[in-house]
């Protein structure tokens, strides 16, 4: 399956050239910085150079950088904001020197009228030749992820009412449908997920040329809003990619690294040169050992390592045992591979130490704020989790706001709470607001208001607490949670088994009607939905092959979410194979933040 | 012919289309006495006679009539007028061919086709040529003069050579051809001397051959560049031929000109002989790509050239392949096992494959399904005995036969051969019955032959439709019914188009109704929008999800209402509200706050509040000013947390700014933990206790602090004055914990003493202590503290604590 969707990446890397094109020669592109990292996944640098790009620019305000070009093409997201910066790109231009290039604007994913609107405004939509858009809706991050990468998706359409995320996805999964077939059943639950399959079956009937002739991949297609599971991403991830992700921040695929631990052993040196930039690092399934381990748990780590250690250097070994030209030959042709196979092992120790450092349980020195209590934060985590003390407010925390710890880690926390006891009492709730506003400042009111909107802190309105009924018809506890070897998906939170992937895998097996109960007191509708298939394309299912899922994530996923879902596809008798979709890639950290609400005080 | 004339053709102005094209007739039009009773009529019949519609003629003077190659009529009116009318009489359009021609009248006038499109040639009164190539991107070419002429010239043609349309034209003996710049004469070569003078000329369906009539009876046959003689062919008549046309077959050797008199037709060919035929009534020739239709009052057949698999087949006594395989055929039928002597004369001659490949072909060229049939059969036959011929052709022989056949039925009357059926394509054909409103033969047709339905069944419903939306006699609630009822949900149906045709014919309602089974609203709204329809627009939009598309409406409907409707529409359409509300906190700031106090949102107007006192507001006052709003909004909102935190704010505010007046250092901004946390570690510990009590901190947050200050500050004097003020809401070891991060180890000792017993461990191994982390351990007997213990012991300097601690462990295991 992974192999198809490369054929996406490529699919897509056309168009771009196309587009490149499109706007005859040597053009210089100016770029929304958000973009070059999702744009990085599909088409490298040189491919652009190939195709005559001459120069490429950073989109910032102020003066376009000189170039001798006479195209100038901006390639942003519709945002307001940017069109400012376009504007006022443009218009010194033209004070400068006289008109002599041609600007041209490629909208990713859409072109926007309010963006348009904009610019003439401004009054510099007349200069540009060409105003074009490149749909670029679901990018592949692996072969088994997309995502649109659209970061305010949550916000938007929880908070603002705003579902231009919601249409970009319902868009992204025809063009996925038109290169993979019709997807015949859909599962979804949630409001958003209703909507996005609603404009589906809508887009459908509007798509001229009638049936889609492709035989279909996926088998069904699951809808999930981000708000059914908001406990999920608050939770600390423990997976070895989740926690890279909780700590460091993975950004499109590249993640960056403090460099002490990969300076170059060389003896004699001594600590002189260490490198002072951060590491990058590009961690995907292509690297064999990365794709072994990124779905554990961090505990399964360890000894993963340390297993292929000894293989890699027994294989080094062997180079003494070669006596012949043969096979000395034989090694040397060998040697590129067990060369990048022992770099990738030493990149992913170096990154295991620094996550042991931070994580371990008994930390040897006390060195820094936020690495010292890991581990007491993630005891509080579950405590909330399996339903411990939920109701009342917590030392834990409270201590933490005495200590001015980053207020998103409260944030986080708080909001835990809440969604574990299906919202706070009044007192608890004020407490913890009047606490949160006098450390941190009383600008957070927004952002606390914010965080109500969205549902991730509540008023407990009835007396009645959800959570535990949830918790239990849907196991989302597991006290004997085995991370070695592990045989739930609860390892991926060492005993929380995260309610989103579970909804998944009771719908795989034995089918939602089980759990109906439970489903009415999540938020939104749950629902079904069928299309129609021409006979012919209809499966014949072999004995014992897999059905193909695809979850799409509305407002987000998190990796462990993924690999609980990997684990699910690689279950022997699990019978179903899972691809994942999201609107972005999130973590608790970026998730709250995305929901705050930035004041500036103005300068005094 | 089904029509019942009664009038001889030669009293009416005839046009007939080719590729079976309808005829339509000009009847009393050269009457010249116009009285009420005599007025033209005008008829259009299918080739089959059938009428289809007839107009009394209201207009001008007509002086020629003429098909357009999508089969519109036009009518050339002596003014230089033309009038386009469609299949049914309904008048589309008129154009007119310039000032000139109306001045001095048309006299002679030419339909003709080119690559271009139709074009129209005139010669008017002053003997001037003026045309266009395309009527429907109509430029007008006034070609130049003819030196010399005085009288209209006996015969002309529009020629049409490497992509330029010229004309010739003959006066007296003397041929000359215009083009754009310039008028030439030129000779046709080998034409002998004594020719005389020309009386008519014939074109080539192609433009490639001409033939020229003179008054001695001479036909001259050559390439239409006059650049290669083909024949020559003497006759006994000399009168001018009322029609001569060409009579030839794509890809043939033979080219044959026939030539019609009042009651003679004469074919003629490269050979000094001709065959003639005896008109019994006036007929009239239709030029057509392989051959020629002519028809009379009674009768319409068609003239052409026998083609060759035809020919060798149905040739008496042949002993061509397909021949002997037809014959093997019947013979097979009649259970004779001369069938097998036939079929094995074939097989010898290794030839069966060519006997098929003649059968199919000669059965497309026939027009009697009998003769079709059996032919199709003798392939059928003769393909059993082959091992690999290729299906395809014999398949499509067969659909395609079935269509002719259908549309060659008098009822429909589309009389197409085999080559001009392949000529014009099946969706021409299709277009072609579209014209004549037989939308379900097109359909069964698209069914038959499989088309896709984007290209086929959907484009002839879509037509129907735009048809159906003119039947003024029908209600909207009917028509849109009945549309619906046909269309449904097909692939690739636009109802949207079918919607613009009804308010194109202003039925504004129908079109609302039509739009309603549309399911691009891309192409809904724009239209609802032009139809001044800007709420359903709206309903459309949100509908649809497309967020771009629904601000274009609500923009728009921000120009065309006034503010308070604006606001009230809004408020009916929540995603809309919402998505305007994104746009104002970008935009309009003032109209988002004037939208939250339409709505009475109190909550979202103080946090508006709370924003601009941040964002627009400079001074405390202001700031003060907006937050004092804030308050009472959220109170309003019954936010009764909220407003009292605002309060909390403002009284902050002036405190802060208070401060920073007396203290000369900035306060304002600060949160409030951070501004008493700043006076304590400047040693104002008045004023912080001060705040500590005007705000109610609570005690825990306020010792954790103020010993982090403390620290920070190293007044370890204060800290263990203050750590005795009271017992300490948080311990002791948060105190161990500070004094060690801040590297005063001795200090940290005295409160780790201090530390309740639980604790006593941590605190111990904080300040590094670990044989008395020890002892403690061993006390509690507790085993995860011992294991604790021993991690953090290293074997070089702690050797004798692990030991006790293992000591101990193993006592405990004993017990």
């Amino acid at each position: 399956l992974s192999l198809s969707l490369s054929v996406t990446r490529i699919h897509i890397g056309l168009t771009l050239k196309f587009r490149g094109r499109d706007v005859r020669k040597s053009p210089a592109i100016v770029w929304d910085e958000y973009l070059t990292g999702p744009f990085g996944l599909i088409a490298q640098y040189s491919l652009l150079k190939e195709h005559e790009v001459e120069k490429m620019f950073t989109l910032k305000a102020g003066r376009l950088p000189p170039a001798d070009v006479k195209n100038i093409i901006f390639l942003v997201r519709p945002r307001l904001e940017l069109m400012d910066i376009i504007a006022e790109n443009v218009l010194s231009e033209d004070r400068v020197r006289s008109p002599l290039r041609d600007f041209h604007i490629l909208f990713v994913p859409r072109r926007s009228l309010l963006c348009e609107q904009r610019l003439k405004d401004q009054g510099v939509l007349g200069s540009f030749i060409h105003r074009e858009q490149y749909s670029l809706d679901l990018i592949p991050f692996d072969g088994d992820l997309l995502s649109m990468e659209s970061e305010s998706a949550f916000k938007e359409c929880y908070l603002e009412n705003d579902q231009t995320s919601l249409y970009q996805a319902a868009k992204g999964l025809m063009t996925l449908q038109a290169l993979y077939g019709t997807i015949p059943q859909i599962f979804g639950k949630g409001d958003c997920a209703r909507h996005v399959a609603n404009m589906m079956i809508r887009m459908k009937r509007e798509f001229p040329g009638g049936q889609n002739s492709i035989f279909p991949i996926f088998d069904t297609l699951l809808l999930l809003d981000r708000n059914v599971d908001l406990l999920s991403p608050l939770a600390t991830q423990l997976t070895y990619e989740g926690l890279i992700d909780e700590i460091y921040g993975i950004q499109n695929t590249y993640v960056k690294l403090p460099p002490e631990k990969f300076a170059p052993k060389k003896q004699g040196e001594g600590g002189k040169d260490l490198p002072t930039e951060p590491k990058k690092l590009q961690l995907n399934s292509a690297e064999e050992l990365y794709a072994e381990i990124r779905d554990k748990n961090f505990n399964a780590v360890g000894s993963v390592l340390s297993k292929k250690a000894k293989i890699i250097s027994a294989a080094f070994e062997e180079r003494h045992h070669a006596k012949t030209v043969g096979e000395i030959k034989q090694f040397v042709s060998q040697l590129p591979h067990m060369q990048a196979a022992r770099s990738s092992l030493a990149n992913h120790t170096s990154i295991a130490e620094l996550i042991k450092d931070i994580t371990s349980k008994y930390p040897f020195q006390y060195s820094t704020y936020a690495s010292e209590d890991f581990f007491d934060n993630l005891t509080v985590e579950q405590e909330f989790m399996s339903g411990i003390d939920t109701d009342k407010v917590n030392n834990y925390t409270e201590d933490c706001i005495a200590q001015k710890h980053p207020l998103i880690k409260i944030l986080r926390l708080v909001c835990l709470q809440s969604v574990c006891n299906s919202g706070l009492k009044q007192k608890v709730l004020d407490h913890y607001k009047r606490e949160i506003l006098q450390t941190y400042g009383y600008e957070h009111i927004l952002t606390l208001n914010n965080l109500e909107k969205a549902g991730l802190l509540k008023l407990q309105t009835s007396s009645r607490n959800n959570y535990p009924t949830i918790r239990k018809t849907m196991r989302l506890w597991m006290d004997d949670v085995n991370e070695q070897n592990p045989n739930d998906i609860s390892y991926v939170y060492s005993g929380y088994a995260p309610l989103s992937v579970r909804l998944a895998q009771l719908l795989a097996r034995p089918g939602w009607r089980s759990i109906e109960e439970v489903l009415k007191m999540l938020p939104g509708p749950h629902f079904e939905e069928r299309q129609q298939l021409p006979t012919g394309l209809q499966k014949k299912r072999q004995q014992g092959e897999n059905r193909v899922t695809l979850v799409f994530f509305l407002g987000g996923v998190t990796y462990a979410e993924i690999a609980a879902l990997r684990f699910l596809s690689q279950m022997e008798d699990g019978g179903t194979e899972y691809v994942i979709a999201t609107t972005k890639l999130i973590n608790g950290t970026n998730w709250i933040k995305s929901l705050m609400e930035k004041l500036e005080p103005p300068p005094f | 012919m089904a029509w019942n004339l009664k009038e001889d053709l030669r009293d009416c102005l005839v046009a007939a289309a080719p590729y079976g094209g309808p005829i339509a007739l000009l009847k009393n039009n050269f009457r010249k006495e116009k009285s009420l009773g005599s007025r033209p009529l005008l008829e259009i019949y299918s080739a089959s006679g059938v009428p289809l519609a007839s107009v009394l003629w209201k207009s001008g003077q007509v002086v020629q009539l003429g098909w357009t190659a999508s089969e519109d009529l036009l009518c050339i009116q002596e003014d230089g007028t033309v009038l386009i009318y469609n299949l049914f009489c309904e008048f589309k359009r008129h154009f007119s061919m310039g000032n000139e021609v109306l001045q001095n009248h048309v006299r002679e006038a030419k339909v003709f086709h080119t690559e271009y499109g139709t074009g129209v040639a005139i010669l008017t009164g002053a003997h001037r040529f003026s045309l266009t190539t395309n009527i429907d991107d109509l430029k007008l070419r006034r070609m130049p003069e003819v030196p010399g002429l005085q009288k209209l010239p006996s015969c002309w043609a529009v020629l049409s050579q490497d992509r330029v349309t010229i004309i010739l034209l003959a006066v007296g003996q003397d041929l000359y051809l215009l083009d754009n710049t310039s008028c030439s004469v030129v000779t046709p070569p080998g034409i002998s001397a004594h020719a005389g003078a020309y009386v008519q000329m014939a074109v080539s369906f192609n433009y490639r051959y001409l033939a020229l009539f003179t008054d001695t009876g001479s036909i001259w046959m050559g390439t239409s560049s006059l650049k290669e003689k083909l024949g020559e062919f003497s006759c006994d008549f000399r009168a001018p031929p009322r029609q001569m046309v060409w009579c030839t077959r794509p890809r043939s050797k033979q080219r044959a000109v026939v030539v019609a008199w009042d009651r003679r037709l004469l074919v003629a060919g490269n050979s000094k002989e001709c065959i003639q035929f005896v008109l019994d009534e006036d007929s009239y020739l239709v030029p057509e790509l392989d051959g020629v239709r002519i028809f009379s009052c009674t009768t319409h057949e068609f003239l052409h050239e026998i083609p060759e698999a035809s020919e060798e087949i149905f040739k008496i006594a042949s002993m061509a392949p397909g021949a002997l395989l037809l014959e093997a055929q019947r013979e097979y039928e009649k259970q004779s096992q001369k069938a097998d002597e036939y079929l094995r004369e074939i097989k010898d001659q290794n030839l069966l494959a060519e006997a098929v490949r003649q059968c199919i072909e000669a059965a497309g060229y026939e027009h009697e399904p009998e003769t079709q049939k059996s032919l199709l059969r003798a392939a059928s036959f003769g393909k059993c005995f082959l091992d690999k011929f290729p299906s395809e052709s014999f398949v499509w022989t067969c659909r395609d036969l079935r269509v002719l056949n259908a549309i060659r039925d008098y009822q429909i009357g589309i009389p197409l051969t085999f080559a001009q059926y392949k000529q014009l394509t099946i969706e021409v054909l299709l277009d072609r019955l579209v014209l004549r409103r037989l939308y379900p033969l097109a359909i069964k047709i698209c069914e038959y032959l499989r088309l896709s339905e984007f290209q086929g069944v959907s484009r002839i419903l879509a037509h129907w439709a735009c048809y159906k939306v003119q039947q003024k006699d029908k209600s909207d609630e009917e028509v849109a019914h009945a549309i619906n009822q046909k269309l449904g949900d097909t692939p690739g149906i636009s109802y949207s188009e079918i919607a613009a045709r009804a308010y194109d014919c202003g039925r504004t309602e129908l079109a609302i109704k039509l739009l309603e089974y549309e399911p691009r609203s891309g192409e809904q709204v724009p239209l609802l929008l032009k139809m001044k329809k800007s709420q359903l627009a709206l309903n459309k939009a949100i509908e649809s999800g497309d967020t771009d598309l629904v601000y274009t409406v609500v923009l728009h409907l921000k120009n065309e209402l006034n503010r308070g409707t604006f606001f009230m529409t809004l408020q009916k359409q929540p995603v809309a509200l919402s998505l305007y509300r994104q746009f104002c906190k970008h935009q309009e700031l003032e109209t988002l706050k004037d939208l939250y106090n339409q709505d009475d949102d109190h909550q979202e107007l103080g946090n508006f509040h709370v924003h601009s006192s941040y964002s627009s507001e400079k001074r405390i006052e202001g700031r003060v000013g907006a937050l004092q709003n804030a308050v009472d909004e959220y109170y309003k909102a019954k936010n009764e947390f909220a407003a009292k935190a605002t309060e909390d704010q403002i009284k902050l505010l002036r405190m802060q700014r208070r401060l920073q007046d007396e203290l000369d250092k900035p306060y304002v901004d600060y949160s409030l933990h951070d501004t008493v946390y700043s006076l304590i570690l400047d040693g104002n510990h008045k004023r912080a206790e001060q705040l500590y009590r005007d705000f109610r901190i609570p005690d825990k947050r306020f010792w954790w602090l103020k010993i982090s200050a403390l620290a920070e500050r190293e007044d370890w004097e204060e800290m263990e004055k203050f750590s005795k003020s009271k017992k300490s809401p948080i311990g002791y070891l948060p105190f161990v914990e500070i004094c060690m991060k801040h590297h005063n180890r001795h200090e940290a000792k005295k409160y780790a003493a201090r530390v309740t017993p639980e604790q006593r461990v941590k605190a111990h191994i904080l300040v590094r202590e670990l044989d008395q982390a020890a002892d403690a351990a061993i006390e509690h007997k507790n085993e995860n503290e011992m294991n604790l213990v021993l991690s953090k012991c290293t074997a070089a300097t702690d050797s004798l604590v692990v030991e006790k601690i293992n000591r101990a462990k193993a006592q405990t295991l004993k017990k």
